[in-house]
């Protein structure tokens, strides 16, 4: 087999796990932000259900949740109702959206109630406060936990193939039928620079906001 | 008449009373000590002063105006409220200065975001802009830290914080300014710096109301005195006569207790 198919399956199956990846991250950090909003809710029942949402989501294997969403209409109403990398997506993002959103809720939580006042008692409105004072905070005390977070997604990302999405992982074992056990560790060095790459990227983050202390 | 009126004023938390019937009156350039107890309601009393409770009886008026008023929900209007705290500055126990803003920016941001709604503000944008930075910087040289401008907070000491955050409130031209334990945050060595910070103020005849468990600083700071226990208020007078001749066996004991500390 040349070596050009092999790398263009590899690349291929790369493009998978960067596809999984970004539409995860894009639509799931927006959404755990409205699910961090329910978690703190004064309307109890609303914090109530999205406490047992996120409690369900965390405790059982993400693996289960994507065979779950993929098997599951099928089996329950016998029809498929997702497309497989649809299931995987909607999968991810659920569960993504419930860690974002505890990282969210801590970080928010976590800003002093005497900022918030600092600001009412100096005249500041709502949204003043919250844009001038506490985002900043916010931001600097999640992205330790989101860096964390993005990492373990861009890994996780090959739990795909549990329903037979063809991620990088699942091209490259493809090929040990054949007897090759390079495109294994090629495919290892990807999420090595993948990783190196968002590491120093949250780094970077992390030192342009080292300027203060919370 | 009084720069501020407090009367009746009650507050409630669930089943327990922590302000009952609480009145006193300043007059414009006076300074009143509040003293008390751990739990007296020393803190709860500044903050529905500032809005930051509700109060659930009583009223309070500043220059006349009736600021607030238990029977008058129209006194309670969120838009009025913002308006309201500016008669009011307070000074946190725990400082509350913005972490990631210089100490000069601290002192200017708040004037410059109130500055925005004035009607002449798009004009003379740059006018006020250099405005509020002077005023800032002259307070801080006020506070004796004009060296410190540029400092973020977590590179200044307790001491220097609190100085900060004392001349962030005084920005806003509070008609009268609130300390709550100014200093108990504080070593025991970083006290004084803050003290004399709030005598100069006492000096310049500042309105303020001061909370504070430093008796021998509220004696000579204040004008007048108010004893607060169990959320009531025990003695009301000239400072010099409470601290000295205690009509109230309550409040004797409690200055015996703290002079022998
Ligand atoms: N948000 C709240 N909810 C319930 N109870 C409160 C609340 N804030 C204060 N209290 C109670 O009200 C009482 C008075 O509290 P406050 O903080 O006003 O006392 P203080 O005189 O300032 O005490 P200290 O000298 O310790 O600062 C206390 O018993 C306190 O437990
Ligand atoms: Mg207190």
């Amino acid at each position: 087999m040349p070596l050009s198919v092999i790398m263009l399956t590899l690349l291929k199956g790369f493009g998978t796990t960067c596809l999984i990846f970004a539409v995860t991250l894009v639509c799931a950090a927006p959404l755990g932000l409205i699910v961090s909003f329910g978690s703190m809710s004064r309307f109890r029942p609303l914090r109530w259900l999205t406490k047992t949402f996120v409690w369900i989501i965390r405790g059982t294997p993400l693996m289960l949740q994507v065979i779950i969403v993929y098997y599951g209409p099928g089996l329950l109403w016998s029809y498929t109702a997702f497309p497989r990398v649809s299931a995987v997506l909607i999968a991810f993002i659920i569960n993504y959206a419930a860690y974002f959103s505890e990282i969210y809720r801590s970080g928010i939580e976590g800003v002093p109630r005497g900022q918030y006042e600092a600001g009412q008692v100096l005249g500041m409105t709502k949204a003043q406060i919250f844009f001038k004072v506490i985002l900043l905070q916010v931001i600097k005390r999640i992205v330790p936990p989101m860096s964390n977070e993005i990492i373990t997604l861009v890994k996780d990302t090959s739990l795909a193939r549990v329903v037979a999405v063809r991620e990088i992982i699942m091209e490259a074992y493809s090929f040990t039928a054949k007897g090759l056990i390079w495109p294994l560790f090629y495919s290892g060095a990807f999420f090595l620079v993948f990783c190196g790459v968002l590491t120093l990227l949250f780094g970077y983050i992390e030192r342009r906001l080292s300027y203060f202390k919370v | 008449m009084s720069i501020l009126e407090v009367s009746n004023l009650s507050k409630n938390f669930g089943v327990s009373e922590v302000l009952k019937d609480v009145g006193f009156s300043v007059e414009r350039g006076e300074a009143l000590a509040i003293i008390g107890a751990s739990g007296s309601g020393k803190t709860t009393l500044l903050r529905c002063l500032n809005f930051l409770e509700i109060p659930d009886g009583g009223s309070i008026r500043v220059g006349g105006e009736i600021i607030f008023d238990a029977n008058d929900p129209e006194t309670l209007r969120e838009s009025e409220i913002r308006r309201k705290r500016l008669h009011f500055g307070l000074v946190f126990q725990s400082f509350n200065l913005f972490p990631q803003y210089t100490a000069i920016r601290n002192i200017s941001l708040p004037c410059e975001l109130l500055a925005k709604e004035r009607p002449d503000y798009k004009e003379r944008r740059r006018e006020i802009l250099a405005d509020t930075e002077k005023t800032a910087r002259a307070l801080l040289e006020r506070v004796g830290l004009s060296d410190k401008a540029g400092f973020y907070p977590h590179q200044l000491s307790g001491g220097q914080q609190q100085r900060v955050a004392i001349a962030r409130a005084l920005a806003l031209d509070p008609d009268i300014l609130c300390f709550d334990e100014p200093t108990s945050a504080l070593d025991p060595e970083l006290t004084g710096e803050v003290l004399k910070v709030i005598r100069g103020l006492a000096d310049k005849n500042t309105t303020m109301v001061i909370v504070t468990h430093e008796m021998q600083f509220a004696r000579e700071v204040s004008d007048m005195t108010l004893f607060i226990d169990g959320g009531a208020v025990i003695e009301y007078g000239p400072s010099e006569e409470l601290f000295s001749s205690p009509r109230e066996e309550r409040t004797r004991r409690f200055l015996e207790r703290y002079s022998n500390e």
